[in-house]
């Protein structure tokens, strides 16, 4: 059995999963102020200590984070930058709070300029004496080579509380990113760490000894203890959840599109051959461009609480939210209402449904009837105009290849998923105006936590290698080793697997699971003069985001 | 100020001349690393296109491809030649203040006649984007700034004759690289004399040098001429670490001449440093056509002691400029010692792709006329492939006579097995080709 619990923000779901099937479900309403007694609470209504103990896992998904990133509870950081030339410091993120050192890489990860070690030790001691315990410390080309973040961190560790550093949260290349990412994951490290700890405890308290796992936003697990030096990667669990829910309907042998319709939004994500889209280059952080690994999401503000207004006998359908609808006590008519009044829906108070769209319908010049069914048109009209427009940006996104371009892979989905609350009323709707059939699962209501609950561990990891320098750098684990001038793509892809698989088990995942795939695969010459004087390989490996085996054998009795 | 700057990025990864050529596939890897790093496409006023691919319409606006476009293009060549297109399109239309197509392989060595490969170049990508330009937007003033340190003189051919496009080529001199062209007096032909200048630098001109040329010769001229559009021919192979060249340029200086040119388009040409020059060069210009602050672009290796001008370069680059000015002034003079009256000019070429080995026998015949472009006559052989056509180009905004001269030689011209004759009217964008 699997325990998975989302813990959104109103509510706090949890599910209890055997063979992907719901054994039980519960919805108890969170309290921001205390997360903690959320997941407590939301695990009690589904299992009792005895069951409990019979659990093979539990998966969380939070929004701690989020809401500290949102509501800027975060601990002051000493960001350490080495930026070299280029890009003017003024315009890297988080300028105000960096502190630009000498030092930098280039793209080949061949020092450039060295670390200034009286420099770095003068800020250790200012941030000491400023009472500076966080510090994040970045440096250009750091996933190259990241030989001047770990001097600098030797000189930072005695002093501080903890350190992050750029390279260990990302292979992939962008600075900007890079700082933003590390000074997050430094500025959430406390409230993590402490959130985990009191999970942790309480947990062992209670004489449960369960693995306990974390959604991140890529979708994949990764065991609590582990995510401790990562927080970052945890921040965008919610929407990560909701995706990996609807991933047990989503067909493999063609693309889909899913839709989350929300109270204030819509989320939309895409699917290609039953595999989720991850965002190209890194998850967007309550404004922060990150390099953090997130599924690809769009997100609407249209949902079925958005206040339907009419402006110049034109009805307007959000941005805003202004409390729920009509029907449930809200303020304003909302697309719920409209839902209620035109009979697709059948909850709420119908009377005062119809007082919303008769208020709606006065000053549109039209019946309450047609008002009703108007409002719901033009909200399915403007998410369908949302999926095809991402759909379009994803294959708008450039291709560095003839082949690519030529004969590139085009995302066409043929299937929508539609989950969230008026999921059920729009959906057909919303399929016919986007010329595919509708889904909507069953259970759609706890689909985050299902999700949660049968995610795998996913893990990255980028490398290149370079034979004329004789080096290999594997970005993510921060390590540099010689490698034989006659190395070859396949060694690299070998070398990949084998450090993928070892961090995967690490960060506690299933030998089932271990699906390793190479998302991306270079290989160039390296000219001197006239002549071939090695190859610079890049090879990025991954699990992807997918369904665990997990809880779906017989036995319900742990290894 | 910023600016919204649009970035067609291609580096063709799949596409090389040779493994070892300068033109191989990894050309742009290191731009790639570097431009990511930087997180430019993260600015929220530089957005990265996707490429389009040019169609044979498009190509055949200005090259007589021979024996057909098939068999001397690649489909690389349409692709880069299709993100200028992009580029230009995004301008056009106001999505973007100004662009950049970061592609190759570039394309300025290639004639309006293309037997095969030159200097690395088959088809001229910016004078397919210029042409396509005039077409689609009506557009009729252009000038291009050509920084690469060869002598453009494939766009120099393609707009010799030209009135509406201003060519002027920054380049090594001739007598010291490839392709042995550019000298002061290349002025243009009858029609359009005075629309082409040529620079030719000293090898070992840096920073100081090049922005001189800029801001004493290149901008004074520019701004007479008053185009409505300006592109930059963005070769980068003057830097001073480019393996093929004997420059002494910057990346910084490559970034302050685009911020001081502003050119709407930019389009890459040559620069064959992958590693040590192109990553910055091309930061540099990215940062400078954004707006955004470029004191920061500076190669890991620069030292601005080395970087210094020598008295001898400061003093040849002011006595080219006394040069060209004296030209310029005395153009309408020199055009008729040049191109004393007649009805036609005649010139004679014979053309070596040294890419492929092949040499081409030209005769270029324009008729003189005081009212358009004037029609031009183009009869081209290749003995190494035995391919020889005749072309006809009608000029964009043909005067009648120009028309009627062109349509009559198009019918009136003679047949045989190994003849084409190919009628290109620019000013009706179409393309006949009678075997």
């Amino acid at each position: 059995m699997l325990l998975g619990i989302d813990v959104g923000g109103t509510h706090t779901d949890s599910v209890l999963l055997q063979d992907r099937t719901i054994v039980a479900k519960a919805k108890v309403a969170t309290d921001t102020a205390d997360i903690l007694g959320s997941v407590l609470r939301a695990t009690c209504a589904v299992a009792d200590v005895e069951r409990l103990k019979r659990v093979e896992r539990i998966v969380l998904s939070t929004t701690v984070l989020t809401n500290a990133v949102a509501q800027d509870q975060l601990d002051r950081v000493g960001l350490v930058v080495m930026n070299g030339p280029g890009v003017a410091p003024a315009d890297l993120p988080l300028a105000g709070e960096t502190t630009i050192v000498a030092g930098y890489m280039n793209h080949r990860g061949i020092e450039a300029e060295a670390p200034d070690e009286p420099e770095l030790n003068a800020l250790a001691d200012a941030f000491a004496r400023d009472g500076i315990g966080h510090v994040a410390i970045v440096g250009k080309f750091s996933s190259r080579n990241p030989l001047h973040e770990l001097c600098a961190a030797k000189i930072f560790v005695a002093r501080a509380r903890h350190v992050s550093l750029g390279h260990q949260l990302s292979g992939q290349l962008n600075f900007p990113r890079r700082i933003a990412t590390a000074y997050l994951n430094e500025a959430l490290w406390s409230l993590h760490a402490r959130f985990v700890e009191q999970l942790a405890g309480y947990l062992a308290e209670i004489g449960i000894d369960v693995p306990l796992y974390i959604l991140k936003a890529d979708g994949g697990t990764i065991e609590v203890a582990r995510s401790r030096d990562c927080p970052v990667q945890t921040i965008l669990s919610g929407p990560a959840a909701s995706i990996m829910g609807v991933l047990p309907l989503v067909p493999t042998d063609v693309d889909c599109v899913s839709i989350d319709i929300g109270g204030t939004t819509t989320d939309i994500a895409l699917f290609a051959h039953g595999a989720p889209l991850l965002q190209p280059q890194g998850a967007d952080i309550g404004g922060h461009r990150t390099l953090v690994r997130g599924l690809l999401t769009r997100s609407m503000a249209l949902g079925g609480d958005s206040q339907v207004r009419v402006i110049d006998r034109r009805l307007v359908i959000g941005p805003e939210r202004q409390g729920s609808a009509m029907a449930f006590g809200g303020p304003c008519p909302t697309p719920t209402d409209a839902l209620i009044a035109s009979g697709r829906a059948d909850f709420g108070d119908k009377a005062k449904a119809a007082q919303a769209m008769a208020d709606l319908a006065r000053d549109l010049g039209r019946t309450p009837e047609e008002t009703a069914t108007a409002v719901v048109a033009q909200a399915c009209d403007h998410i369908a105009d949302h999926v095809r427009g991402m759909v379009a940006e994803v294959n708008a996104k450039p291709v560095y290849t003839i082949h690519e371009l030529l004969e590139g892979r085009v995302i066409a989905p043929k299937r929508l998923i539609a989950v969230g609350g008026p999921a059920p009323c729009m959906a057909d709707e919303i399929g016919v105006r986007l010329g595919m059939p509708a889904l909507v699962p069953p259970n759609h209501d706890v689909a985050n936590a299902c999700g949660a609950a049968m995610a795998r561990t996913t893990v990255e990891l980028n490398l290149v290698a370079d034979t004329e320098a004789k080096i290999m750098s594997i970005a993510e684990l921060g390590e540099r080793v010689k490698i034989p001038k006659r190395f070859t793509d396949e060694d690299v892809i070998a070398a990949g697997r084998e450090r993928l698989l070892r961090i995967a088990r690490e960060a506690g995942a299933r030998e089932e699971d271990l699906a390793v795939e190479v998302t991306d695969r270079q290989s160039f010459n390296v000219v001197r003069g006239q002549f071939n004087s090695g190859r610079n390989i890049r090879v990025r490996v991954q699990i992807k985001p997918g369904l665990t085996h997990a809880g779906t054998g017989p036995s319900e009795v742990r290894p | 100020m910023t600016r919204k700057t649009g970035l067609v990025f291609f580096p063709a990864y799949d596409y090389a001349i040779s493994p070892t050529h300068p033109e191989r596939e990894e050309r742009l890897l290191y731009t790639q690393d570097q431009v990511l790093e930087e997180g430019l496409f993260d600015f929220d006023n530089i957005r990265e296109f996707k490429p389009g691919i040019a169609t044979p319409e498009d190509i055949c606006r200005v090259h007589f491809c021979v024996p057909d476009l098939d068999t001397v293009a690649h489909a690389s060549h349409l692709i880069a030649a299709g993100g200028c297109l992009t580029a230009a399109d995004k301008v056009m239309s106001g999505e973007v203040d100004n662009a950049f197509a970061l592609v190759r392989p570039p394309g300025h060595h290639s004639f309006r006649v293309v037997h095969g490969s030159r200097g690395f170049c088959t088809l001229n990508i910016e004078a397919v984007m210029v042409e396509y330009i005039r077409h689609k937007y009506g557009v009729r003033r252009i000038a291009i700034v050509d920084t690469d340190c060869h002598h453009g003189d494939g766009s120099q051919d393609i707009f010799w004759h030209d009135p509406d496009v201003l060519f002027i080529s920054l380049h090594q001199d001739g007598r010291t690289l490839y392709p042995g062209s550019g000298f002061v007096d290349e002025l243009g032909g009858p029609n359009a004399f005075g629309a082409t200048i040529n620079l030719p630098l000293p090898p070992g001109t840096g920073e100081q040098g090049f922005l001189y040329v800029l801001d004493d010769i290149v901008m004074p001229i520019v701004e007479a001429w008053k185009p409505d559009l300006v592109v930059n021919s963005a070769g980068q192979d003057n830097h001073y670490s480019d393996p093929i060249t004997q420059m002494a340029f910057t990346a910084h200086g490559y970034a302050e001449l685009n911020r001081r040119l502003a050119p709407d388009i930019c389009v890459l040409e040559g620069g064959y440093s992958i590693q040590t020059a192109l990553p910055y060069v091309n930061t540099g210009i990215i940062l400078a056509m954004a707006g955004l602050d470029i004191a920061h672009v500076r190669e890991p290796d620069y030292d601005a002691f080395d970087h210094r001008q020598p008295g001898e370069i400061t003093d040849y680059l002011r006595r080219l400029k006394e040069a060209v000015f004296e030209q310029w002034h005395a153009r309408s003079t020199l055009k008729r010692r040049f191109y004393p009256d007649g009805e036609f000019h005649t010139r004679s070429k014979d053309i070596f792709y040294d890419t492929d080995g092949l040499r081409e026998h030209q005769r270029e015949t324009v008729r003189i006329c005081p009212d358009c472009g004037g029609t031009i006559v183009t009869d081209s052989r290749c003995d190494d492939t035995g391919n020889r056509i005749l072309g006809i180009t009608i000029p964009f905004h043909a005067c009648d006579a120009c028309r009627h001269h062109g349509e009559h030689q198009y019918e009136a011209a003679p047949s045989g097995r190994n003849l084409h004759v190919i009628l290109q009217d620019k000013d009706r964008d179409r393309y006949l080709v009678r075997t």
